[in-house]
């Protein structure tokens, strides 16, 4: 249970058409991660397979079964909200049993399923509380308790983490990569934090303007990204994409290579450039480096012991095995 | 030292606070303190704030020439009727405006609150006609409907206001837990909006009791309210001061109670929206 197939699904809004014909399988019990820019359409797509959302045209099959038309509630689809949604005027209790009462199920079995979900997400001690009065991180796992009981053959999360601070944010990412280690069910997330998509995802949908630019693991994108936005929205820092001579030393438009694929000297090195920013981070140092021709500033990721400062002129060596090349078009050149 | 300024500051803002209060409550208290007066007291030169006589004469003959529970009752029913007319109209206008708005919406509602602007007296004549041959003319619903009118911009408005303070996500969440129409409105919407629909009633309720152009012209026994109660009490000649003001007494008392034991209510339903 949890496949879900989109068949050239589009959107349109008004003459504007956000998602162009789109055909994508989720299969079931995989992490999938929608991520990309804000605007470029990822909420939207899963609002369309909510059924939040009416699609323009296409078909949206959900466990074989096509279910284009089918109200958000009969899709057997769960979704945890940004902003969390819950009901301000219910207890906890109440938010969780909610979905439970409208399908009409019996007290005794919701009561289990409150409880059992408590327990998982430790709520029990909040249950008749209201969710003003809970925290930022318990009201998100009271929404995906409510997500929970209806045991929904897909999660779908709409950027469900951020609303919370950095630090909470560590906690439950990991809390909802175990929960689906825990049950196995199909998730879909949605997120424009690239650090999101890489530590949860089995599979990760990268989309502009509508459009799928990729689908893949995190490591098959982070080793061969398809495109120049691939490449540069996929890992943290970003890759330095350099253009010009240095690209056709290449028989490349652009050559791509990643912070950590660049190795420091302060002797030599293929190129030349000065230090501009030096981020220390303890374990890393960031380096911004300038004057390299084609890509200003470049940046260096180096061990967190590297001693470079303001102004100290550095050379460069890229790792070959990693150079990416990319030809006019944005495309990857293999 | 900070902290000195910060009372003294504290101190200051006190004390004007209750300077204004005082001055726009001081017709009040006169008109309740001249209702126990008699009426040489109450036109005596110069005027005596405490120290007179205190009687309850002006009661007892107000009680005893006007027939005051029919004009309470009367009252009542116009203001509660149209209050509650009112809702019905408005919360499913507010309703759709807040939740499906179209392009025009915001025009609407400016439009609405621009009625606001003609003076009432502007259309007096068309409605008295309009009353005369529909038989309306001194007739509860007649007034009820009239003020239902009047107050219906302001009503949409305060409950617009409300609504769109309701997240759009809540209803969502709602949809996909499986909740219809008649279960979001049943379990979601009407218990989170009850705070804001329960001060938009009282607010009313006081606006359509207080009316005075519209219950004055357009009753004359048999509908009239309090504020012709009060009216019936004014004189030309101005000898019936202690009376005039023991009617006014009786006729604001009800609703000065009830706004005393509804203010929080009503001020966060007049400051709703204003501050997140």
């Amino acid at each position: 249970m949890g496949q879900i197939q989109l068949n050239q699904v589009t959107k349109s809004f008004g003459d504007v058409n956000v998602i162009p014909p789109l055909d994508l399988t989720i299969h079931e019990g995989e992490f999938t991660v929608f991520v990309g820019p804000s605007g470029c359409g990822k909420s939207t797509l899963l609002r369309l397979i909510a059924g939040l959302e009416d699609i323009t045209s296409g078909q949206i099959d959900i466990d074989g079964q096509d279910a284009t038309n089918l109200p958000p509630a009969k899709r057997g689809l769960a979704m945890v909200f940004q902003s969390y949604a819950l009901y301000p005027h219910m207890s906890v209790r109440k938010n969780i049993a909610f979905p439970m009462k409208m399908a009409g199920m019996d007290e005794a079995e919701q009561t289990r399923r409150i409880d059992a979900a408590a327990k998982a997400l430790n709520l029990t001690d909040y249950l008749d509380r209201r969710p003003g009065q809970l925290s930022g991180g318990q009201r998100q796992r009271v929404a995906i308790g409510r997500a929970i009981v209806r045991e929904p053959s897909a999660f779908l999360f709409d950027e469900p983490l951020s609303n919370l601070d950095a630090a909470l944010r560590v906690g439950m990412r990991l809390e909802i990569s175990e929960m689906h280690k825990r049950l196995k069910t199909t998730m879909i997330y949605v997120t424009h934090d690239q650090v999101e998509a890489m530590t949860m995802a089995d599979k990760i949908v990268v989309l502009q303007a509508g459009v799928i630019e990729q689908v893949g693991s995190p490591l098959e994108l982070y080793r061969e990204p398809r495109n120049k936005f691939v490449a540069g929205f996929i890992g943290s820092p970003k890759m330095n994409l350099i253009e010009g001579s240095e690209a056709a030393k290449h028989n490349a438009h652009t050559i791509g290579i990643r912070p950590e694929h660049l190795d420091v000297s302060t002797t030599e090195g293929q190129w030349q450039g000065t230090v501009g920013v030096a981020e220390h981070l303890g374990s890393d140092t960031f380096i911004h480096i300038h004057g390299i021709e084609g890509c200003d500033p470049l940046t260096v990721r180096a061990g967190g012991e590297v001693a470079v400062k303001h102004g100290d002129t550095v050379y460069l060596t890229p790792q070959m095995q990693h150079l990416h090349k990319f030809g006019a078009d944005g495309l990857r050149i293999s | 030292m900070a902290r000195a300024v910060t009372n003294q500051r504290k101190a200051i803002n006190t004390a004007a606070a209750w300077a204004v209060g005082l001055l726009i409550f001081f017709p009040i208290l006169w008109t309740i303190l001249t209702s126990f007066k008699t009426e040489a007291q109450a036109i005596s030169d110069p005027p005596v704030l405490f120290a007179f006589d205190w009687t309850l004469q002006n009661y007892s003959d107000v009680l005893d020439r006007s027939n005051y529970g029919r004009f309470l009752m009367n009252s009542i029913i116009i203001a509660g009727g149209s209050t509650i007319l009112g809702l019905i109209i408005a919360i499913p206008a507010a309703w759709s405006m807040a939740f499906v708005p179209s392009k025009k919406t915001k025009d609407i509602l400016l439009w609405m609150l621009s009625t606001k602007m003609l003076p009432a007296v502007g259309v007096l004549y068309p409605i008295y006609l309009i009353f005369i041959k529909l038989g309306l003319l001194d007739s509860r619903t007649g007034l009820i409907i009239v003020l239902m009118l009047m107050n219906l911009p302001i009503i949409v408005w305060m409950l617009y206001t409300y609504f769109k303070e309701i997240p759009g996500e809540i209803l969502e969440a709602g949809r996909m837990d499986g909740a219809g129409l008649k279960d979001k409105i049943l379990f979601i919407l009407t218990p989170m909006a009850i705070p804001g629909i329960a001060s938009t009633m009282l607010l009313n309720f006081i606006l359509a009791w207080n009316e005075a152009f519209w219950t004055l012209n357009l009753t004359a026994a048999k509908a009239a309210p309090l504020t012709a109660f009060i009216a019936s009490y004014s004189s030309p000649e101005g000898l019936f001061y202690a009376k005039l003001s023991a009617a006014s007494t009786m006729a604001i008392a009800p609703i000065l109670i009830l706004g005393w034991f509804s203010q929080k209510q009503l001020v966060s339903g007049l400051t709703f929206g204003a501050v997140k």
